[in-house]
């Protein structure tokens, strides 16, 4: 294929390619191989993946276009491809979850995503980089060295996601999927340009979801569009019973939302704890201008007060570390994965402290010590206790404010993608990065993160927040929709076309 | 405020043996320096959620989730073992558990 044609077909939507493959005009496998070779072209400087199938989504695409060419039935996304987090089991490719303590370990099973992904038709191209167990906001703690923003390489991409939004920035994949436990697929989405939901708690199978805290954790899709996210969302969607935490409900309309792009009427609520002091110049620029263009497309607009956002934070860093350390207690080098000192006099405890020891990375074992802690005899009541009774407050505070609007926004991120190295040796200023986008998690209701411009001060990109009720995925997607066809249509463009060539 | 340091590298020795790690010197100096950090800055817990605030463990009510009673397929134990860092007859090898002396 001429690289023009390559160009094309990385360049478009999903949506596109889906039409245009089950139309004939280009096969899977035509599809594939150009994302492929971008991928060859460019991810030695990105790093957005940690695994790469070429033989195996070539074979995927080939047996899409067998199924076409034979008159049978295929899925929506059928030849679409689609980069898939390292924290997702899919039989026989290696998955890490971003840590040396899973190196070389192949599941047996699928998980329930890669399961809905197969009934679409997507072709899974690799496993993308993330922090190590999804612990991070900057791809820096991954085991295998850090994913690069396409926008500026000496920068992060956000995390834990880094490397799905990267992969998708980058033009690697039209679609990833990423997992969301305090901002993991939004944060990535806003520094990196790209779109990124964070669907209902319970809206996407955790089966095969390598756990992280299993209260917070939900997966969810990352795409260059809205509509191309509500695609996705719609693909891996729905009821699993193998999670019991999966809810019972059809997903909501959210493709038909997308097409709607309509918020006359509707009234949009500002969360007055998510802006102003502590947010870049230049994010809270955008974000008032994209709050006028929702004012003259018809919303109205108002302040909401949440004031137990301030403590969401706080909590969030006694529950995520206190479930961590019980989830991560299975990684003991028994089963699976790394077993170090096993030297045939050690013991299966000095086995195990030596594999973890030796397996986890240094912001893994801080959390695991936190929740320990936070966990322990004397320390409960005053940390995870006082936790989970905040939790309660976060979720009140949602429950008046949409009583009162139908959508809640603020910036994604304080600010603009940071440099490597930047918050690394202070924790805390690494954690203030989800400060916004915490309190879902927390509540287990819905937002998405998508691009509203660049910060004059730096050129780089900054995300919206859009903020639902459990179970209204929908509106997010009518709102993002229709802000972002305004924008569009005053750009000329998608945002992410003012990247730089890689 | 360094001086008001209230986790020691002693009690992050004993978290780290609770979680079954084995920390190096250095690990454990620094932890105890940042576990201190993070822990005065997670206190604000306490500033508000009195005793008659309810706890929240979950976004969802948790109830009870059942299935039809029927047999589905599970994975081979040769699957499973194929991830295992070390088998002997079709088990997971470990090391000894109980000190022979």
């Amino acid at each position: 294929m001429s690289a023009d044609g390559q160009r094309s077909l990385t360049r478009s939507t999903a949506a596109a390619l889906a039409a245009a493959i089950v139309a004939g005009d280009v096969t899977a496998l035509e599809v594939t191989n150009a994302h492929l070779a971008r991928i060859d072209e460019v991810d030695p400087a990105v790093h957005a993946f940690l695994y790469i199938d070429h033989e195996g989504a070539r074979a995927q695409a080939a047996a899409i276009d067998a199924k076409i060419a034979a008159g049978e039935p295929v899925g929506p996304l059928a030849g679409v491809p689609v980069a898939l987090k390292d924290i997702f089991t899919q039989v026989g490719i290696p998955t890490t979850a971003g840590s040396r303590i899973l190196e070389g370990w192949r599941p047996p099973y699928d998980s329930g995503v890669v399961d809905r992904l197969r009934e679409a038709g997507c072709v899974i191209l690799g496993k993308t980089n993330m922090d190590e167990f999804a612990m991070g906001s900057s791809t820096e703690h991954s085991g295998y060295g850090p994913t690069h923003n396409p926008w500026d390489l000496e920068r992060i991409p956000g995390g834990s996601g880094g490397g799905s939004a990267a992969a998708v920035a980058a033009y690697e994949a039209p679609l990833a999927v990423g997992t969301d436990t305090g901002g993991s697929i939004r944060q990535p989405g806003a520094v990196t340009g790209t779109v990124g939901v964070k669907p209902t708690y319970g809206g996407v199978s955790r089966y095969g979801l390598i756990a992280l805290a299993s209260s917070l954790d939900q997966a969810g899709p990352v795409a260059r569009t809205v509509m191309d996210a509500a695609l996705l969302h719609a693909a891996i969607g729905g009821h699993d019973a193998r999670d019991s935490t999966s809810i019972a409900q059809p997903v909501p309309d959210v493709v038909g939302a997308a097409h709607k792009a309509d918020v006359r009427g509707l009234k949009i609520g500002l969360v007055r704890q998510l802006m102003g002091e502590g947010y870049q110049a230049g994010v809270s620029q955008r974000f008032d201008e994209a709050v006028e263009i929702l004012r003259e497309l018809g919303a109205e607009v108002v302040e909401v007060s949440c004031p137990n956002f301030e403590y969401a934070l706080a909590a969030y860093y006694l529950i995520l570390p206190s479930e961590a350390s019980s989830n991560l207690a299975r990684f003991d080098g028994m089963r699976f994965g790394l077993r170090a000192g096993d030297d045939g006099d050690a013991n299966v405890e000095q086995v195990m402290s030596a594999t973890r020891a030796a397996g986890f990375g240094d912001e893994v074992k801080r959390r695991i010590m936190l929740g320990t802690y936070a966990l322990s005899s004397g320390y409960y009541d005053a940390y995870y206790g006082q936790a989970q009774k905040v939790r309660t407050l976060v979720a009140n505070d949602f429950a008046a404010a949409f009583d009162q609007v139908d959508v809640l926004l603020s910036p994604t991120t304080p600010t603009t993608a940071f440099k490597f190295g930047e918050k690394l040796a202070d924790p805390v200023a690494m954690y203030l990065n989800d400060i916004a986008t915490i309190p879902v998690n927390l509540a287990g209701n819905c937002a998405m993160s998508l691009p509203i411009g660049l910060a004059p001060e730096d050129g780089l990109p900054v995300g919206l927040q859009i903020m639902a009720p459990a179970m209204a995925d929908d509106r997010m997607y009518n709102v993002g929709s229709a802000l972002e066809a305004a924008l569009v249509n005053r750009w000329g463009h998608h945002l992410i076309e003012e990247a730089p060539a890689l | 405020m360094s001086s008001q340091t209230s986790i020691s590298t002693e009690q992050v020795a004993h978290l780290a043996n609770l979680a079954r790690m084995t920390l190096t010197d250095d690990e454990l100096t620094r932890y105890a320096d940042q576990l201190d950090h993070i822990l005065h800055a997670v206190a604000r817990v306490g500033e508000v959620a009195a005793d008659e605030v309810p706890a929240m463990s979950h976004p969802q009510p948790m109830v009870n989730v059942w299935r039809e009673d029927v047999v589905t397929p599970g994975l081979s134990a040769e699957d499973v073992l194929a991830g295992a860092p070390a088998a002997e007859d079709e088990r997971f090898r470990v090391p000894r558990i109980l000190d022979g002396e």
